[in-house]
């Protein structure tokens, strides 16, 4: 037994360094040398500030010439990363949905006229997985589309168009939906406002 | 549901049933001991590695004697691990200056690893340091899933030998299991993950402000390196908290359909390695056959649960799929093919909310793992852990038709079927006797989130999920309570969940495993009678009907009246709570 402790001991030294260390500080070298973007976390820069990351949702709440995010449970914040994990008959979920649903008929009906709550898409009335979903369904931009064109003074098909070259998935959607990064577009909102 | 969601369940398993003869075979190769084409590169790194483990001349083990290497290893792992965690303040790579987690969470945290469950009561982002993360979580997702692999072919061994006790040297099979299996593919999976989206860095979080004006911390760190064996050893703990949600983590659709393929690669392949080794290959067959039916039917029935809103939301007038705690580059269809996957396996890596899952749709990862893990399971401890309930369903039909029960030419006598019989029920008592005390105790009351039946819910889910080594969870169920302090202060964990689920990791990771060996050391050497007329085969489809049937009858005696008081309850009524 005594050997065999003296085996295991060694075993967790070497591993620790080989695996520990040398494995993943090789990696990152590897991964920032190749993918610079991507492994730093895929900011996103305008007018070279900061701005944020692609792949991490933001709060445009109140800002109705944005597109809006999907609902957070965590104040879309990575660092606090949560879902509600509210379960199925919750009546505290049944509330906040609720209280999104009828907010957002009440938001987005005010431009796309006869909007109703059975065809508002459930990704803008239920919170993500992660809490920093950077994305939303097709339905749910072509509706926000007619709000965001009123506000901005663009023709309806302007701003169709970019949620469409906005669009990203997979062929047929196979591995998951087509969906539509909420900040790429919104940034792309903004630059072609300036002329 | 969709037609495209269907084809991806097709898509998979037509990929997985491709890869896992190739892989099996070249696992079969690795620990026979031929040479494989990466021997080339790394020949020298492996000989001295086992030279200084095993010595010169690594001496073949009996079941007792590899079984004490295995508790030996694991045994200064887990120390090495606490040790990490707790010191975790003094140590360098710490950019976000995090205090050490608190003695009862680096408990449950290191049983966690070891046992290879990866149950989180942690927050990976917001309670540990790159350098526990780095030396910490990945190097003991590797060893947990060596180990596993390890053990998992010394058993096959067993079930093969004719003469011989030896099932092999274990250190010689860890090494092995490491440098030309879990290294390789880590190896070109982390910088896939990399080029998807994940992040990979060392540097500390960085503060942004917002298109809109608001404050936003990205939270950063090795992400991808130690996300990619979590996948493939089965482990699953998540880099974040949210795990494969987090867009970090698993940033696409194309990213999670190679993850889920990670998930399973390995212990799917064990069965065509394990047919290899016992000479026949169609009794690996058989056991995939049946893993892949279990899997394809909780796939099914997940797929369509979710794809309709939930009591909660029918309730407040929303339609459409059940997309609270979903992303939305999954949607459903990935989120519910991904649950059943890891659940299905011992994985755990969920990227989605399962506490926001209908009543029936969350009753499926949690009968995933009633089966005993089972399904696939985790690498190494699912073929073993399924070879156990073989050995059940041929007592069974021999009791049915008179015989005395032969598996593989060999007798099975009444020590190899006492041993099946405890190392199937332990892990089914422990769960159900840790979820009634936690249920019944003040204590233990603390750390349940949901109101209602959800509330139990989430108390079975977590013991049956750390019993069974998957460690996934209705995540609403907490062990750690931690404020948004700088650097974790006043953090502090929940004793009772802490501890209970922490023992009931380690034994039901350990107790089953060294049954299993003890199975095969009692099979090994035992001499081998040729099949005649009145032997029944296991490598038919009529065995794999009994199989099938044994591990359901099994998994529904022990865990039926459980699941009513949960999930059943939820799926059956509209009401709130």
């Amino acid at each position: 037994m005594l050997r065999q402790l003296r085996s295991a001991a060694i075993a967790v030294v070497v591993f620790t360094v080989l695996l520990g260390l040398a494995y993943p500080l090789a990696i990152t070298g590897v991964a920032q040398l190749f993918w610079r973007h991507e492994a730093n976390g895929s900011r996103v820069y305008r007018g070279g500030r900061l701005v944020g990351s692609l792949l991490m949702g933001q709060d445009f709440a109140g800002e109705s010439r944005y597109f809006q995010s999907r609902p957070s449970a965590s104040g879309y914040e990575p660092t606090l990363a949560a879902a509600s994990n509210l379960g199925p008959n919750s009546a505290q979920l049944s509330h906040e949905i609720r209280t999104r649903l009828s907010a957002f008929v009440r938001g987005e009906g005010v431009y796309d006229r006869g909007l109703t709550a059975p065809s508002v898409p459930p990704d803008a009335v239920t919170a993500s997985g992660s809490g920093v979903d950077p994305d939303i369904s097709v339905a749910d931009a072509r509706i926000q589309a007619h709000r965001v064109a009123a506000v901005r003074h663009l023709a309806l098909d302007t701003v169709l168009n970019l949620i469409a070259s906005h669009t990203y998935g997979s062929p047929g959607g196979l591995f998951g939906p087509g969906s539509v990064n909420v900040l790429a577009l919104n940034l792309a909102l903004d630059a072609e406002r300036a002329p | 549901m969709t037609d495209s969601g269907w084809l991806q369940i097709a898509v998979l398993i037509a990929v997985l049933t491709g890869i896992t003869p190739l892989l099996g075979g070249y696992i079969h190769r690795v620990f026979s001991g031929e040479r494989v084409l990466l021997a080339r590169a790394f020949g020298p790194v492996e000989r001295r590695l086992t030279r200084l483990l095993a010595g010169s001349e690594p001496a073949g083990q009996d079941w007792r004697s590899y079984a004490g290497s295995v508790l030996a290893f694991s045994a200064l792992c887990w120390l090495a691990l606490f040790v990490i965690l707790r010191a975790q303040a003094i140590e360098p790579l710490n950019p976000q200056g995090f205090g050490a987690p608190p003695w009862n969470l680096s408990f449950n945290t290191a049983s966690s690893l070891i046992s290879n469950t990866g149950w989180q009561f942690y927050g990976g982002e917001s309670t540990l340091s790159n350098f526990s993360q780095m030396t910490g979580i990945t190097v003991h997702a590797f060893l947990s899933g060596a180990v596993g692999l390890a053990v998992a072919i010394a058993i096959a061994r067993g079930f093969a030998n004719r003469s011989s006790a030896e099932l092999g040297n274990f250190w010689v099979d860890l090494v092995r299991a490491l440098i030309y299996v879990l290294v390789p593919l880590a190896v070109v999976g982390s910088l896939f993950l990399v080029a998807e989206g994940s992040v990979q860095t060392l540097a500390a979080n960085v503060q942004l402000s917002t298109l809109a004006g608001a404050r936003q911390t990205l939270a950063l760190g090795p992400v991808a390196s130690q996300k990619v064996i979590t996948l493939l050893s089965s482990t699953g703990a998540g880099f974040y908290g949210v795990n494969s949600a987090m867009p970090y983590e698993d940033p696409t659709g194309f990213s999670n359909f190679v993850g889920v393929l990670m998930v399973l690669a390995i212990p799917a392949a064990l069965t065509s390695t394990y047919g290899r080794i016992v000479g026949n290959r169609r009794q690996g067959w058989t056991l995939y056959a049946v893993m892949v039916v279990m899997l394809l039917g909780a796939a099914a029935v997940a797929y369509s649960a979710e794809a309709h809103p939930s009591p909660a939301m029918r309730a407040a007038g929303a339609h459409g799929l059940n997309m609270e705690g979903k992303e939305q580059r999954f949607a459903v269809a990935d989120s519910t093919l991904t649950t059943v996957a890891v659940t299905a396996t011992g994985n755990g890596a969920t990227n989605a909310a399962l506490d926001s899952f209908t009543g029936l749709g969350g009753s499926i990862p949690m009968a995933d793992m009633m089966t005993g893990e089972v399904i696939f399971g985790s690498v190494g401890s699912g073929l073993f852990g399924m070879l156990l309930m073989v050995l059940l369903a041929v007592f069974i039909a021999g009791l049915m038709v008179g015989r005395t029960p032969e598996y593989l030419g060999k007798k099975i006598e009444a020590r190899e079927i006492k041993l099946v019989t405890i190392g199937v029920i332990a892990v089914p008592l422990i769960v159900l006797f840790m979820t009634a005390w936690a249920i019944s105790a003040r204590y233990g009351l603390r750390s349940i989130f949901n109101a209602g039946p959800q509330g139990f819910s989430e108390t079975l889910y977590a013991y049956t999920s750390q019993a069974n080594n998957n460690g996934s969870a209705f995540a609403g169920y907490i062990g750690f309570v931690q404020p948004h302090a700088p650097g974790n202060a006043g953090s502090s964990g929940i004793t009772f969940a802490d501890l209970a689920g922490g023992s009931a990791m380690l034994v039901g990771r350990f107790f089953p495993m060294f049954v299993a060996l003890a199975v095969a050391g009692s099979l090994s050497g035992k001499r081998t009678i040729a099949a005649g007329a009145g032997t029944m085969r296991t490598d038919t489809v009529i065995f794999a009907v009994l199989l099938l049937a044994t591990i359901s009858i099994v998994a529904l005696l022990t865990f039926v009246p459980s699941l009513m008081l949960g999930p059943v309850v939820q799926a059956l009524t509209g009401r709130l709570f």
